[in-house]
């Protein structure tokens, strides 16, 4: 089992919660598959057009940016910690780089 | 919200410390008074853009938290614009309690330091309120 930590500012689209356990999860990617299947409402708020990650959205595993370790195939095991959390961004510019 | 002038400084020294490139960090605070500012990376190493270091922006967020505090404002700079939010920045506010601070050194010499709630979900002419910054006594 996972545990996934959720920021107030996704946890209307989770029904309140702070933590969802997901279960069987080996990499980010299906923790986060199992977590959209639980609240889809997430899907639209964190993950990419491409399927991947929301650029301005955070994943950590047990407080490790994933960006930095395997990325979305980084693997997970049983009692790991996910936390996702909506990037500090912004800028002076309207137009974003894809 | 309530800011000492040795913060306000300290938040002016960074944005200049990082120019060309925009600056960013967190304010934590006790109720609506800072108590301390956090310099963070901006990742982006950018003049018109910033993403705060996610590695960074985490130990930030739970060092504020075992200090006690809140996460008062999360501020970057402007450096050839005015202190108020751009589109990007009303576009990427994904926290709605808390403040966001900018600091404008386009005028080097009179830094400007403005606070606004932002609520991305709102329409545009409807998404920032501002918040008067008071930059009083330190000691008072």
């Amino acid at each position: 089992m996972t545990t996934v930590r959720l920021p107030p500012v996704l946890r209307q689209a989770a029904g309140g919660a702070r933590e969802v356990e997901v279960e069987g999860a080996t990499t980010v990617a299906e923790a986060l598959d199992a977590l959209y299947d639980q609240h889809p409402t997430l899907r639209a708020q964190i993950q990419a057009d491409d399927g991947g990650l929301h650029r301005f959205v955070n994943v950590y595993l047990n407080d490790e940016d994933v960006r930095l370790l395997g990325w979305l195939d980084t693997e997970v095991s049983e009692g790991d910690t996910l936390m996702i959390l909506p990037a500090m961004a912004g800028g002076a510019i309207a137009a974003l780089a894809a | 919200m309530e800011l000492a002038p040795e913060l306000a400084e300290q938040i002016v020294a960074h944005a200049r410390e990082a120019f060309p490139n925009e600056c960013c960090g967190m304010i934590a605070g006790e109720g609506g008074r800072a108590v301390r500012v956090h310099p963070a990376t901006n990742a982006e190493g950018s003049p018109f853009m910033y993403v705060m270091d996610p590695k960074e922006q985490l130990e930030i967020m739970d060092g504020i938290d075992e200090a006690g505090h809140d996460l008062l404002a999360i501020y970057h700079s402007h450096t050839r614009s005015a202190a108020y939010p751009s589109r990007t920045d009303v576009e990427l506010a994904f926290f709605p309690n808390t403040l966001y601070v900018i600091v404008s050194i386009a005028d080097d010499d009179n830094p400007d330091i403005r606070a606004f709630h932002i609520d991305r979900t709102k329409e545009p002419e409807e998404a920032i309120t501002e918040e008067p910054v008071e930059i009083g006594d330190a000691t008072a």
